[in-house]
């Protein structure tokens, strides 16, 4: 089956923050960046483009044929998506095991395995 | 003459277990089990019990199950049954189908579906109880409880939960959550229901017989049925009566001797998780006198492994036993259990004991402050009135 993990960042430190990042050790940094490169690599992982920081999204609604957009993204900036990838596991377990190993998992961020539909 | 519901019970889970193997869907394998064990309620009675009555009413489930899928082809489509059913060839060997219960109950308890959706299929699954005697149990209207089995199955279909006994580094959790389930099950019961409870056991002894080398399957069962051996000196009346004051003569000498001998395999296996040393805490109560030095031992055992507070308040009662009141006193006075009524009627208990009657009398009026439950109110109330009579100067 094929998953879809969206990785929500939640507190978890990013380099795209500085300053939260900088409250990492230096090996903790590299374990972040070892650890994605390593999940990227994993079997069955196609990894999801890189994404700009939530602020920069753009929502977009059809309301009486007009298209409405509004600054920001669709749910609060601290809930949006960091970033997804997808994964071809056996079952759920397999999907769950790949989501412990990301680090924002661990970091004060979660994952959400939504499994895919073939339509 | 067989006994249909006894056959019910006992094929119920191995049945289905068998179907959903085969069918992949819960629904379908449900349906598969009933048709079987129609067939059976019509035809044993008639041409005799099949030497081998589990074989027997997978058999006929399946070839139910490959006849219907055969009719309907949008069906076959959304199971995996379609080229099962071309190589599936001949009778099953009557001896040595396998058994996919445990398949079936981590499924059933996988904690990708809510607790309340794990205990409920547990229940319909293995246990064989209907979805309206599942609601009953658990004080919902029929509609919801569907609701709540047909969104579980829905998303043990959709999300891929496996129908597999975990790999041995995911095996301690998923283990502790099915375990968790079934003494739900039991503690529901226990609290009045005792067909409930009744099942709990089942599965509990399907469980230990299941995974013969995990000491805490055989802790569960020893726990559960040692405390279901209290159920008759449990109420008195219709009043709630506390294990001091319980009948030792109401206590069920069967279930005993079974829990203990549950009990013994678990410690052989080397088994100290928390049932297997809740178990060991029950089997000593079931003694007169009381070994309390030892009790509290275990309960101090239980307390570091699990960090409960309430575990180190029922260390406190045992110490209080072996050691005196003050002793006891100690324990009760540091732990952060400040809205829990237990807390505040042990501590009047002791103090009582100690002859501290008007500190004894402000702690029972805080834990009567506390409590809902009319029996237990009544159960306060009542000391409250002992302390009044025995310490008129208080």
């Amino acid at each position: 089956m094929k998953y879809l993990l969206l990785i929500h960042q939640g507190d978890s430190p990013t380099p795209r923050s500085p300053e939260a990042w900088a409250t990492l050790t230096e090996a903790e940094q590299q374990a972040v960046y070892a650890d994605y490169q390593a999940i990227n690599q994993t079997p069955g992982v196609t990894p999801g483009l890189g994404l700009a920081e939530p602020e920069t999204a753009t929502t977009v609604r059809v309301q009486d044929g007009k298209t409405l957009t509004t600054d920001g993204p669709f749910v609060e900036a601290k809930e949006a998506i960091g970033g997804y990838l997808l994964f071809e596991a056996d079952d759920l377990d397999g999907a769950i095991e790949l989501a412990a190993r990301i680090p924002a998992a661990r970091l004060g961020g979660a994952i959400e395995v939504r499994p895919t539909v073939e339509w | 003459m067989v006994d249909l519901d006894r056959v019910f019970r006992d094929q119920w889970g191995r049945v289905v277990a068998a179907m959903v193997g085969f069918l992949g869907d819960v629904d379908l394998a449900e349906e598969a089990a009933q048709e079987a064990f129609a067939i059976a309620a019509e035809r044993w009675p008639r041409d005799g019990t099949p030497t081998h009555p589990g074989a027997w009413l997978v058999t006929t489930a399946r070839n139910r199950a490959i006849n219907r899928v055969r009719r309907d082809r949008t069906l076959a489509a959304k199971t995996r049954l379609l080229q099962a059913a071309e190589t599936w060839e001949g009778d099953v060997e009557p001896t040595t189908f396998p058994d996919e219960r445990l398949e079936l109950i981590f499924m059933c308890c996988h904690p990708a579906l809510a607790l309340d959706a794990q205990v409920a299929l547990t229940l319909r699954t293995l246990g064989g109880l209907t979805t309206g005697d599942i609601a009953r149990a658990f004080l919902v209207p029929e509609p919801t409880m569907a609701q709540r089995l047909v969104r579980a199955k829905r998303k043990i279909q959709a999300a891929g939960i496996p129908f597999r006994v975990p790999r041995d580094h995911l095996l301690p959790d998923r283990l502790a959550a099915v375990l968790a389930v079934v003494y739900l099950i039991f503690n529901q019961g226990y609290g009045g229901r005792s067909e409930l409870a009744e099942d709990a056991i089942r599965l509990g002894r399907a469980l230990a017989e299941l995974m013969p080398d995990e000491p805490e399957a055989h802790g569960l069962l020893a726990l559960m049925l040692l405390l279901d051996a209290r159920r008759a000196a449990r109420f008195r009346d219709g009043e709630l009566v506390l294990l001091a004051d319980q009948d030792p003569a109401l206590l069920d000498a069967a279930e005993i001797a079974e829990g203990r001998t549950a009990l013994d395999r678990a410690l052989a296996l080397l088994g100290r998780g928390p049932y297997v040393l809740q178990a060991a805490i029950a089997s000593l109560h079931a003694d007169e006198p009381r070994d309390w030095a030892q009790i509290a031992g275990l309960y101090g055992e239980l307390s570091r492994l699990t960090g409960s507070p309430v575990v180190e308040l029922n260390r406190a009662i045992a110490v209080a036993e072996a050691d005196g009141p003050e002793a006891g006193l100690r324990i009760v006075e540091r732990l952060p259990l400040d809205e829990y009524h237990y807390l505040h009627a042990t501590r009047g208990e002791l103090l009582r004991r100690s002859g501290r009657t008007a500190e004894a009398r402000e702690a029972l009026l805080r834990a009567l402050g506390l409590v809902h439950d009319p029996a237990e109110r009544g159960v306060l109330e009542r000391r409250l009135t002992e302390l009044e009579r025995t310490a008129p100067g208080a």
